[in-house]
Order: structure tokens, then sequence, then C-alpha cells
């Protein structure tokens, strides 16, 4: 039985509040009392996947659990997808928009971030269908 | 250091955040993209930037950085206001660029 659950709803079109959910998630593990390092660790992670979740799915969900040993957080968008995840994870690769790159997003770091902050990152993704992102940060 | 003390020795604008500013200071980070500043800014760095819009804030929340200082004369958007005064981190603005208002930081933190 899961400690706690919660599906988080990442609007796009709200583009002033990136990371609404990211925040919350974190005041959620800070009143379950989970070690500071853990929630800074999450707190990274989720929000980039937030980011990229609205910057390049366009929107989507993010399904947390927390369980006695670790935390998972699961993604999905329904946007383009990605064609090849190895060269998305490279630092600095990116296919953010003008736009996105202005407000200081798109430097092809938010995957790698994702990835250094996490025990174990998944990526499902297909082409024109969406893609499904899942951390887990152990306890 | 507290975030009022730099305020005082920088002359620094507060735009917003006003209860934060009993924040201690620790470190300093200069960066505009917020992907380098989650990945790597230090907890309760004085965040310089030229950035103004609300994702500012965020960042700086979750990665509870002491206070968030605007270069180059810069004005916050209004849902950063909003942000700052919410989170209680000080939202901070000089005329001076990065590089200076950084040199100014780094004297005061570096060489105590």
């Amino acid at each position: 039985m899961a400690l706690f659950t919660k599906k988080y709803i990442i609007d796009a079109d709200n583009s002033l509040s990136y990371g609404q959910a990211s925040s919350n998630f974190k005041k959620v593990l800070k009143l379950l009392g989970i070690a500071p390092p853990i929630i800074k660790r999450t707190a990274i992670a989720m929000y980039e996947a937030e980011i990229n979740t609205i910057i390049h799915g366009g929107g989507g969900t993010a399904q947390v659990v927390i369980e006695d040993d670790h935390i998972k957080i699961m993604f999905e968008d329904h946007g383009p997808g990605i064609a090849d995840i190895e060269q998305a994870m490279q630092v600095g690769y990116s296919t953010a928009s003008h736009k996105v790159r202005e407000m200081g997003f798109g430097a092809g770091l938010g995957l790698p971030n994702i990835q250094k902050n996490v025990s174990e990152l998944k990526i499902d993704s297909t082409p024109g269908k969406g893609t499904k992102v899942t951390i887990r940060i152990a306890l | 250091m507290k975030v009022s003390d730099l305020v005082e020795q920088l002359q620094l604008r507060i735009f917003a955040g006003q209860a934060g500013l009993g924040r201690e200071i620790t470190d300093g980070y200069v960066s505009d993209l917020l992907s380098d500043v989650m990945g790597n800014a230090p907890e309760g760095a004085a965040w310089i930037t030229l950035q103004t819009h609300q994702n500012v804030l965020a960042i700086a929340s979750l990665k509870e950085v002491a206070a968030v200082i605007l270069v180059q004369s810069r004005e916050p958007e209004e849902d950063s206001i909003a942000h700052s005064n919410r989170e209680g981190i000080p939202l901070l603005g000089t005329d001076m660029e990065s590089f200076a208002c950084a040199g100014r930081l780094y004297m005061l933190l570096k060489t105590d």
C-alpha cells in the first residue's frame, strides 16, 4: 500500500505558472518528513520533467507515488514524442523553440539534470503519439 | 551575511519578498539558464540574473536560494512580485550588470 499518491494535471496553457506540481509535491515531501537531500533531488528532477511535459509535450499529467523505499513519478504527455532518446539525453541537445529559450529554458540540460538526481530514469516514447517518463528515487 | 546586509552594502532595490530579508546568504550564483540554476546553484545563494519572469521564483523556491538579484535595472513582472511575496524570497534589483554585481558579492562573501 502506497504511503501517498496524487495525480497532477500539468497545464501547458498557463505558461507563467510552470513548476506548480513540483512546488506542491515538494511541500508534501516536507510535511511527510522526507530527508532534505532526497527532497532536493526529487524537486529538481520533477521540475525538469514538468517543464519538459509543458514545453515539449504540450501538457500532460504527473502521477506521484510514495512507497516505503522509493518515490516514483510518472509523467505522460501526448506531444510529438522523442525520435532519438539517446540524442535527447545529451547535454546541450535541445529542440526547444526560440520563445522557450528566451525564457532561459531549452538549454539541453533538463534530461541530464534528471538523470543526475534520480535512482532510475525510464523514457518510453512513440513519435507522433507522446512520451512517458518514469523516475524513481530510492529512500 | 543576511539579505538585508547585502541590500544595504550594494544599495539594492527591494521589489518584493520583504519577509525573507533575514535569510542567510552563504554563496552566490550567476546564470540566466534556468536548467543550469536547477542543476548547479547552491542552496543559500544570492542568484544574479537578468530573467524577470515568474519561473525564476519557482526555481528560487525549489532550490532554496536566499535571494534573487535582477541586474541592469530590470523590473520584475507582476507575477514574479506576487510569487516572491508568497514564498518570502526577496526579489532585489540593481543598475549594475552581472559581472560587477557578482564581483561585489564575491568580495563581501569570500573575503570576510
